[in-house]
């Protein structure tokens, strides 16, 4: 009982926690990044092509230089530098559009498992037909297959659509 | 009383006679012709949100004019507050058009009115993204807007090189 208690609260303080639920890393980041505390019914921030302007800025915890330069934000623009400026639109958004149109690798990954699993179906197949199946009966040898096409011929087969039709006995040959 | 599918009862336009009914009937016409006249009449007059419902050309469109208007009115409120910036830009970005400079010129100093930089680079980035292949749109914009841009500060999105990856 109390070595499952504690194993449960290693595990909860340890591995399963999740990477970025560190006070610093929440403190950036303004949205809550842990599950547990996510909560969907007070506004988010989202990253939308088309919803340009979020509900809640990315960042909502502010430190003392980020509250400054929210300050400076109240002065003309023209007073801003270009990093001051680009810091104040990652302060309020996580992507840019390029950023959120740039697309993944993930189909090189697909395309690749997919092929894998191919293979390897393809070697059980080759393996059961070398090592599973046994030898194909003689009936359908060359030798005998000649035979029984002439025994066929001669017995004229389906002789108005089928196999014999196709079988010139004048010039002994196939149409 | 079941309805068959597809029934004319069902169509919109049968709202516009029902109005067309009431109103000729208040009139309490004399004769056929009188009530032609009066029909003519009232068909003039049903008003633009029943007409907007019940004809499937939607009854008076707005101009291309009336709409620019209307949204440059939206944005240049003198009291408009953040929550309204950002409704009136994503419905704006919703329409299939991108805005006309002079509404983007209106957005663009509702976000220095809001004290708001990062919210007007996002509205440059924004129509950028909604030019889709037409690359000169984004071009003429920014020329237009070079103006209000100089004037309020606002860098371009290229200036910044948030353009790149």
């Amino acid at each position: 009982m109390l070595t499952s208690r504690a194993l449960v609260r290693g595990l909860k303080s340890g591995f399963w926690r999740p990477l970025s639920s560190t006070s610093s890393v929440q403190a950036a980041h303004g949205k809550d990044m842990s599950p547990d505390v996510l909560d969907p019914s007070v506004p988010q921030y989202n990253n939308r092509l088309d919803t340009p302007l979020s509900d809640v800025p990315f960042v909502r915890n502010l430190n003392s230089e980020q509250r400054q330069l929210k300050e400076k934000e109240k002065e003309p623009w023209t007073k801003l530098t270009k990093e001051e400026k680009i810091a104040l639109y990652r302060l309020a958004h996580e992507l840019t559009y390029p950023e959120m149109r740039r697309g993944s690798s993930e189909w090189k990954t697909v395309l690749g498992g997919v092929f894998i699993f191919l293979g390897f179906s393809g070697m059980l197949v080759w393996w059961q037909r070398i090592f599973v199946f046994g030898e194909v009966p003689h009936t359908l040898s060359d030798e005998w297959v000649e035979k029984q096409t002439q025994r066929m011929i001669d017995m004229r087969i389906n002789p108005v659509g089928g196999f014999a039709y196709h079988w010139d006995y004048v010039k002994k040959q196939w149409k | 009383m079941t309805w068959p599918p597809q029934s004319p009862d069902l169509n919109p336009i049968e709202m516009v006679s029902d109005e067309l009914d009431h109103r000729v009937k208040e009139k309490q016409p004399t004769s056929a012709q009188h009530m032609w006249e009066l029909l003519q009449d009232c068909r003039k007059h049903i008003s633009a949100p029943l007409a907007k419902r019940c004809y499937s050309h939607g009854g008076k469109q707005e101009t291309d004019e009336e709409f620019d208007a209307r949204w440059v009115n939206y944005f240049n409120k003198a009291d408009i507050d953040a929550w309204e910036l950002r409704k009136g830009m994503n419905t704006l970005i919703g329409y299939d058009l991108v805005p006309e400079p002079k509404i983007l010129d209106a957005a663009l100093r509702a976000c220095r009115g809001l004290d708001d930089l990062a919210s007007a680079i996002r509205i440059l980035e924004a129509v950028k993204d909604k030019s889709g292949p037409h690359k000169d749109i984004y071009p003429y914009l920014i020329q237009e807007l070079r103006p209000t841009l100089d004037e309020l500060g606002i860098s371009t999105p290229e200036e910044l090189g948030m353009d790149k990856l």
